[in-house]
């Protein structure tokens, strides 16, 4: 089950903790794994470390030109036609809504949303040809429930998941499926930049009574990933303990 | 039989898997040969690389025949 052997996948922000986690569960499927990412170094760190079928194309998702060209570059890497397209780069620039700049709606929206409609378009070229694709938004939460200080993140990743119902739609008849994943509170130094009464606070409305890892949103990728997930599009599966079911 | 005809019929005949006799001149992509949307898309895009033009999308959207697509292309092949 789930055997990823010969499939071709790029995952972006490479260099964060989930979007590791996701390569190194790809990789550890069978899958060649494309890792893209701002920071070259942190990227062949981990190329490094998985060894064999590891490739690197960097791209600074905020620059729409490097974005256009990261499919192309990541199959010139890989040697191979793109299957599985892992949208998991993100950012985030909070703040309450009086005193949010223009830049960091912008950025916001041009990194988080924007890049996976530019990804997917590329992507969506050479696996309708083959008749085969896997895309996978890395969305969140609180583009299902909101969170305050967060309207321009909330948007763009609520956006990714209109998009993807949309996109599944267009492409369905084409053995393409596009599915979110929305991870609740992992880990992360995202997460990490909480202080202790904002965690406890936090751990309160989860269920399962810790924060996630970046293992359980990879094992979410992995099976959407696969072969075996292709009767399942236009779907945002929740990895999140249970802090809302949706 | 003009050069361009046989290689758009080509193009047609591998993408929709239909049946050679259907796809006369005439025959509608739609109507007669079964196409959806998306295999329209996918023809104009393969006639763009076949013929290396650029097809944009509101000629695209009266290229409805096979005849349509070979006029179409003679004529940007002739400018």
């Amino acid at each position: 089950m789930f055997d990823l052997t010969g499939k071709t996948a790029l995952v972006t922000g490479a260099t964060g903790g989930l979007g590791a986690a996701i390569a190194r569960s790809l990789h550890a499927q069978g899958a060649k794994v494309v890792l893209s990412g701002t920071r070259e170094s942190v990227l062949a760190e981990l190329a490094a470390e998985l060894g064999d079928n590891a490739f690197i194309a960097a791209a600074n998702l905020s620059d729409s030109a490097q974005v256009d060209g990261l499919v192309a570059k990541a199959e010139e890497a890989a040697g191979s036609g793109l299957d599985i397209l892992i949208a998991n780069a993100g950012i985030t620039r909070d703040g309450l809504i009086l005193r949010m700049k223009d830049e960091d709606w912008e950025t916001v929206i041009k990194v988080n949303l924007e890049a996976y409609f530019r990804l997917a378009r590329a992507a969506t070229k050479g696996m309708m040809k083959r008749r085969y694709g896997r895309i996978i938004g890395i969305t969140s939460v609180v583009g299902v429930t909101g969170n305050p200080g967060q309207t321009n993140y909330a948007a763009s990743k609520a956006g990714m998941i209109g998009f993807s119902k949309a996109l599944a739609q267009e492409v369905a008849s084409r053995n393409i499926t596009v599915n979110c994943i929305a991870p609740g509170f992992i880990a992360s130094p995202m997460t990490d930049e909480l202080n202790d009464a904002q965690k406890a606070a936090i751990l309160t409305k989860i269920p399962a009574g810790a924060l996630g890892e970046g293992s359980d949103i990879a094992a979410a990728a992995v099976y959407l990933a696969s072969a075996e997930a292709g009767y399942v599009t236009g779907q945002t599966l929740h990895v999140n303990g249970g802090m809302a079911m949706i | 039989m003009s050069e361009v005809l046989e290689r758009v019929r080509k193009i047609v005949i591998d993408h929709l898997d239909a049946d050679p006799d259907k796809v006369t001149e005439k025959a509608s992509f739609i109507d007669d040969l079964e196409a959806d949307s998306l295999d329209i898309v996918e023809l104009v895009m393969a006639f763009e690389e076949e013929f290396d033009i650029e097809i944009p999308d509101d000629s695209a959207e009266h290229i409805l025949t096979v005849g349509d697509a070979v006029a179409y292309i003679d004529g940007k092949l002739k400018s």
